[in-house]
């Protein structure tokens, strides 16, 4: 058997790929299913936070502040570790895709707080101003002024985040979430064979590198320029 | 409470547990130092292929930019660990983080390297050469100081980000801090252990999260 022969037998197997291949796939569902969930509740969450930020009570703004820097520092699988070994020895017991779900939510609220909260501090005063003198509430210079412009900055920052944060959904293999990792890295032992690992790291790269295309031009269409 | 309190902060089994937490920290520490310059020197090769002049060698880099970009680390650190083996290479935990995370790493500040290097206006460039510098010393004395000085809160969340990578080893057994506290988790039945791992880290990455603020700041403002 040539190397070649050997390498595709190792990690082209058709008849390896046959037997997974449905068990992986249903892995796809899971995995895309967990991140939109987390990409919904990491970026409305992390809205609200920047919104409250800007009303500008001390007290509440040292709370996130603090909380998203903890969060910022924290590394993802400890925060899912600690929660899914530690929970249930206080009696709250949550399946593993909550806690991984709840888990990247909050990170991605952390970064995504920060986002829009340097894209509100982006909006020149003038704005507020302006929207004011016109008769508008705070409430309404926020939400039909100065909001639309701090998404608009904050967009490709954000995609870039919200893109490596919900690539972290395969962390749910170490908690047993049955995710497209998950899957294959079992059916790799059943099978002893690699086949399902590259099954799976075609999947990865089907899903995200559209994402990764788009965030690029993205980047390019709204390219701001330091100084 | 007292079950919240002994459940996760239990002096008794932190102590108990320290010696073996301390040498998982070292081993973590050792990580990071081996792997924050190969990851900066290879993001600095990945720009240069990125943005080299010819499309033979362009096309094919900012592909494999890409590729590394939108593959998680852990699917790459899996592949590399437990998928290599069955072609014939066996490598050693410390090695396949290395090759994985190097790959990951090089990728992302790469294209952190490209913003800065594009912020820096062509004037500069051209100034530079007409002073009669070559094009390399134009690149490493005048160019590359303002991009790295213009994308330097990137760079470091970066940083910060690749250390936090450094966790993942624990999925394939390598020694390090989240290994150390998994494994007294699982010998103490407690996540005391956990905690104290979550601390260290936070000691390790708050200031540094702190700096990067300070500066985003300073050069937003």
């Amino acid at each position: 058997m040539s190397d070649w022969d050997r390498f595709v037998s190792a990690f082209l197997n058709v008849n390896v790929a046959a037997r997974y291949w449905p068990d992986i796939l249903a892995g796809v569902a899971v995995t895309v299913l967990i991140g939109l969930a987390v990409v919904v509740t990491g970026i409305l969450v992390g809205l609200g936070l920047a919104v409250l930020r800007s009303l500008g009570n001390r007290f509440a703004n040292l709370l996130i502040v603090q909380a998203v820097d903890v969060l910022r520092s924290l590394p993802p699988l400890v925060i899912i570790l600690v929660i899914y070994f530690g929970l249930p020895n206080v009696g709250i017991a949550l399946p593993s895709f909550v806690v991984l779900w709840l888990s990247l939510s909050a990170v991605l609220a952390a970064f995504a707080e920060e986002v829009f909260w340097a894209g509100i501090t982006a909006v020149p005063q003038g704005q507020w101003m302006a929207a004011r003198s016109t008769g508008l509430t705070f409430g309404q210079a926020l939400t039909s002024v100065v909001l639309p412009q701090a998404v608009r900055i904050a967009i490709p920052p954000l995609t870039n985040r919200t893109i490596s944060i919900t690539k972290n959904t395969a962390l749910g293999s170490a908690i047993g979430v049955s995710e497209i990792l998950g899957r294959a890295m079992s059916a790799q032992s059943f099978a002893g064979n690699a086949t399902p690992l590259t099954i799976a790291a075609v999947l990865y790269v089907l899903i995200f590198i559209p994402l990764v295309v788009a965030s690029r031009s993205l980047e390019r269409r709204y390219a701001w320029r330091r100084r | 409470m007292d079950v919240f309190l002994s459940e996760f902060f239990n002096v008794d089994i932190m102590v108990k547990v320290a010696p073996l937490i301390f040498k998982g920290f070292l081993q973590t520490l050792l990580l990071c130092v081996i792997l924050v310059p190969i990851g900066l020197c290879g993001g600095l090769g990945a720009m240069l292929l990125a943005t080299s002049r010819s499309r033979f060698v362009r096309w094919p880099a900012v592909a494999a930019i890409d590729f590394f970009r939108s593959f998680p680390p852990l699917v790459l650190l899996i592949f590399i660990y437990s998928g290599l083996p069955f072609a014939g290479i066996r490598l050693s935990p410390l090695a396949a983080i290395c090759i994985a995370f190097l790959l990951n790493a090089a990728s992302y500040y790469g294209e952190i390297y490209r913003a800065g290097v594009e912020s820096v206006p062509r004037g500069q460039v051209e100034a530079g050469r007409s002073t009669g510098l070559g094009a390399a010393q134009t690149f490493l004395y005048i160019t590359l100081p303002q991009a790295v000085r213009n994308v330097l809160p990137e760079l470091l969340s970066n940083t910060v980000e690749l250390i936090k990578l450094t966790t993942l080893a624990s999925v394939i057994s390598a020694p390090e801090l989240l290994h150390s506290a998994d494994l007294a988790r699982s010998l103490t039945y407690n996540t005391s252990p956990l905690i104290m791992a979550a601390a260290l880290y936070l000691i390790m990455l708050w200031p540094l999260v702190r700096i990067i603020r300070r500066l985003e700041h300073k050069l937003a403002g």
